[in-house]
């Protein structure tokens, strides 16, 4: 392809160049920060420099007295708007500004407003905290130790640092089987503590007009529509007199999901000043206090035949959720989605158990692409069964191969009662196996085996479980988990497609265009989708779980076709024949038999607003709208081969070549789908080489920083090799699943599986992410790897 | 103090704090937000911008360093007509960009790289790139957007 080549506009699905390109490529996106409003005003946030310790007293006089400031906000203040804590969405509270203790290193203490942004940092450094230092809990394991100081003492009759138990699966029959098993493979593992880390931190201008009382909110979120809600409800302000606004946004990640204290603050120094207050954090504030990811010190059992049949696993896990449970998932499901952790295998019975402890670390847990918990079901099952592979002495990949469900055992029920709606995974394992040359990979690892050199290869296969959800089980803070989309066809033909969902780079302006245009034969060109406007758009919960495309596509599909219906009645009153004589073909209605007799859909849509008479019962205009409850969640699937090359002598892994075959039904824009692939695989490379959130023994936040927390740049990623089958959804609209984050749950496995197997001769059979040069060096002295740093 | 920056051919005069980052006067003395913030240790290169031709990035150059210097950002990089930049084409032609925060940085130093090796290499593109975080992409397309934009065959 040459440069001056562009690539045309298809009417409906296929590759498609971006319709949101036009004005980032241009530096003309509108971001949180890029937000001037008249008299605007700028807010800083002080933070706790201590994980645990009892506040004395804040003194904020000299702040005060500072020229440029305009407010201090204390924990003082909030509480006599009973604003100092909020609710979080796994029905606990957290902290907005601290009133009585602080819990975690980076916590929201006082907020400072001031004319600009340099003088609101200055006068943070004039507010004289006296603090008396509290022992922390830092290792989850030790959570819930009969000495541990209780973290959640503001909470009535709290003891301990408990959060709550969680099963699934049969826990009598999966004792059966592994009573009964030939071989029972253990291992633990910790999938450590990472961050999202959006390019764009985490933001709001507050404008609260006290004339009219409208609050309006420009802000990173993924769910404008449940932050509109939850700030209702929350501040006692009348839900139609708050508007989100959430414009163009730098990446979210999961990270953008949850309400944080800085967003509450600013909306209080909007209500005390009068003013429009911009709240923008810096990085090492989005590193510490914002919604990290994973955090599981999970131990796996699986039981097999001999033979390599596998019969069952079975699974605790301790949860870190750091000093306030504010994990982002559905109401009934504490830890997430993780009972799919039985992976894409055929088994007999599994069982697994989590609980979740308070620490004093920053609050999330599900955030980064995780599906809810998934990245870490995934990373389990695919470790486990290649330490099984190991214990067995046979072919990881084999072993996949073996086990995997068949295509005809879909819809397939999960042991812990996950209906998986379709898939051919032997298909893709067979293509991602053939795509990598993997017979021919391992000749050569033997060879350099022999030579004394290292080189791995890792396969993961992983089940995707996105799409929440079915209403009558999944909610968020009581919210129902489905999405609207409204569609409005113009007289002229052009559309506009309201939708819930919000992307923060996903590419949701272009693909939900090309939804409509392949429904209607409108061209994506000519459709505006609107978006993260909750004065503009209809209800729903937002972009995040790859929920668009399962949740808000089908309604966008739906609704598309309600404007087809409505537009065969009109096009028969044009026509003058009965509806029943009228057939569809992309574009138009046409006469059956009589192909020349027909209306465009743009004839249709003049016509409709016109005065043509309409037959009883049919309004005029060409506008439908959706609320989509899906019947279940999509499940997409996909087999990962990475290759890697380790130096003995430093430890330094080098991932040479990784395969990712994808399968997410029908795909409505194969780039869009290839470059989410590709940004989930990078995730996949940072987690597995390079990230950690890690504390010292007093809770000091180790990773704070970009001079810390590592995330791979374009040396540590390889040139990926994608490869797609297609097994469509049966009860989507269109057959699409999600894909947005199938790679950052599936790619880690698969290159730890891959370095594990490079350092086989040292007769290393699991080790903890992150696999540092430091951490692959010791296990080539023969020293196991376990992510230390992480645990203390 | 005062400075006087020729920002995309535009002279910019403003009053400003000794300590202004000169991220913060191009984006708000002068008003021009394609340039952004990723952090605040010099690790991302979101806020990459040209200063006499050469990348820097502006969160570590201060405003008076730039007096009377010229700054080119994304917004300069179009013709004056609204004609685009051929990395601005190839971006968007080879998707290399999602979220787009980090693309106007990416975008100022991927001309500083072409203009310093015309027909580069994927690998040499990857070298010359390292010094700009990207979370949404995983670099494949960037580097690819690069190579297009170089004018060279793309191989995916």
């Amino acid at each position: 392809m040459t440069a001056t080549e562009e690539r045309p506009t298809p009417m409906g699905y296929g590759p498609m160049n971006r319709k949101e390109d036009a004005r980032f490529v241009r530096g003309h996106g509108n971001y949180v920060d890029d937000i001037v409003l008249p008299g605007m005003l700028h807010g800083a946030v002080l933070r706790s420099p201590y994980a645990h310790a009892r506040i004395l007293s804040v003194d904020t006089s000299a702040a005060q007295a500072h020229p440029k400031v305009r407010a201090v906000i204390t924990g003082e203040t909030l509480a006599g708007l009973n604003l100092a804590w909020m609710p979080t969405l796994s029905h606990d509270v957290q902290a907005v500004l601290a009133t009585d203790k602080v819990r975690f290193q980076g916590q929201e203490v006082a907020f400072v407003v001031a004319e600009d942004r340099y003088s609101a940092r200055d006068a943070l450094e004039l507010i004289d905290v006296d603090y008396e230092p509290l022992p922390p809990v830092v290792d989850a394991r030790k959570a819930l130790d009969a000495d541990a100081p209780v973290i959640r003492d503001d909470l009535e009759g709290r003891t301990d640092n408990h959060i709550f138990d969680w099963e699934t699966g049969d826990k009598a029959a999966t004792d059966d089987v592994f009573d009964r098993a030939e071989v029972v493979a253990a291992q633990d593992m910790l999938y450590p503590r990472v961050h999202p880390a959006p390019m764009e931190t985490c933001g709001a201008v507050a404008d609260l007009d006290k004339i009219t009382g409208k609050l309006t909110v420009y802000t990173t979120t993924q769910a404008p529509h449940a932050h509109r809600t939850v700030y209702a409800m929350v501040a006692g302000l009348p839900e139609h007199k708050i508007r989100i606004v959430s414009p163009d946004i730098g990446g979210g990640f999961g990270n953008k999901v949850g309400i944080y204290p800085g967003y509450v603050c600013a909306i209080v120094g909007s209500i005390v000043t009068g003013k429009p207050v911009k709240w923008m954090e810096d990085r090492s504030e989005n590193l510490m206090s914002t919604s990290f990811a994973r955090d599981y010190h999970m131990r796996g059992e699986i039981a097999a035949t001999r033979d390599g049949k596998i019969l069952g696993l079975r699974v605790k896990v301790i949860a870190d959720h750091g000093a306030f449970n504010g994990t982002a998932q559905p109401t009934k499901f504490p830890a997430g989605f993780f009972g799919v952790f039985t992976g894409s295998y055929d088994l007999q019975a599994a069982h697994c158990e989590v609980t979740g402890v308070y620490t004093n670390k920053a609050p999330g847990g599900v955030a980064y692409a995780c599906s809810f918990r998934i990245t870490e079901a995934v990373y389990l099952v695919e470790r486990l069964v290649d330490v099984l592979a190991y214990d067995l002495g046979v072919d990881p990949a084999q072993l996949r191969m073996r086990n995997l469900l068949r295509p005809e055992q879909f819809p397939y029920e999960s042991k812990t009662g996950w209906e998986y709606d379709s898939g051919d995974y032997p298909k893709a394992l067979r293509l991602a196996l053939e795509q990598v040359g993997y017979e021919e990979l391992r000749v050569e690892q033997a060879a350099k085996r022999d030579r004394g050199e290292l080189m791995g290869i890792g396969v993961s296969f992983f089940t995707e479980a996105v799409g929440a959800g079915p209403r009558k089980h999944m909610d968020i803070l009581g919210l129902g988990m489905a999405d609207g989309a409204e569609l409005r066809v113009h007289p002229t033909g052009k559309a506009v497609l309201r939708l819930s969902c919000q992307t923060q780079g996903q590419g949701h302006e272009t693909t939900f265009a090309q939804i409509v245009a392949e429904e209607l034969g409108i061209s994506p060109d000519d459709i505006d989708v609107v978006h993260g406007d909750t004065d503009q758009t209809p209800f729903g919960l937002g972009t995040y779980g790859s929920r668009s495309t399962p949740v808000s596509g089908a309604a966008t599909a739906v609704a598309a076709r309600r404007v087809r219906e409505r537009a065969k009645l009109v096009a028969s009153a044009m026509l003058e024949v009965s509806p029943d004589d009228l057939e569809w073909e992309k574009g138009r209605w046409f006469v059956k038999g009589d192909p020349a007799a027909s209306k465009t859909i743009s004839e249709i849509a003049l016509a409709a607003h016109a005065d043509l008479e309409l037959p009883e019962g049919v309004e005029g205009h060409l506008d439908a709208a959706c609320v989509y409850n899906p019947p279940n969640l999509t499940y997409p699937f996909g087999a990962y081969v990475c290759v890697v090359d380790v130096d003995a002598e430093t430890g330094q892994v080098k991932v040479r070549k990784f395969v990712a075959v994808d399968d997410c039904g029908v795909r409505i824009n194969p780039i869009i789908v290839e470059g989410q692939v590709h940004g989930g695989l990078a995730d996949g490379v940072g987690m597995a080489l390079m990230q950690v959130m890690a504390f010292d023994e007093d809770g000091n936040h180790l990773g704070g920083s970009f001079m810390d927390y590592l995330l791979p740049t374009s040396m540590e990623c390889p040139s990926w090799e994608l490869g797609e089958t297609v097994t469509p959804s049966p009860h989507h609209p269109i057959g699409a699943k999600g894909i947005g984050e199938s790679a950052t749950v599936g790619s880690p496995a698969a290159v730890v599986n891959a370095v594990v197997d490079a350092l086989r001769p040292y007769g290393v059979r699991h080790a903890d992410m992150p696999l540092t040069p430091a951490a692959v060096w010791r296990a080539a002295q023969g020293d196991p790897i376990r992510t230390d740093l992480a645990i203390t | 103090m005062r400075v006087t920056i020729e920002i995309n051919g535009r002279t910019v005069t403003d009053e400003v704090e000794d300590r202004t980052l000169l991220v913060h006067f191009v984006r708000e003395n002068a008003g021009l937000t394609a340039t952004n913030i990723g952090c605040d240790t010099t690790s991302c290169g979101a806020c990459t911008v040209l200063l006499d031709g050469e990348s820097v990035k502006s969160c570590t150059v201060l405003a008076a360093q730039a007096d009377g210097h010229k700054v080119t950002t994304l917004e300069g990089l179009s013709g004056p007509d609204g004609e685009q930049h051929p990395l601005q084409r190839s971006f968007r032609q080879q998707h290399g960009l999602q979220c787009g925060f980090c693309t106007p940085g990416m975008i100022m130093a991927s001309a500083s790289l072409l203009a310093h090796n015309p027909k580069p290499t994927r690998d040499e593109v990857r070298e010359g790139l390292e010094g700009n975080l990207c979370r949404c992409t995983g670099y494949h397309n960037i580097v690819s957007a690069v190579i297009e934009a170089s004018g060279q065959e793309v191989d995916r």
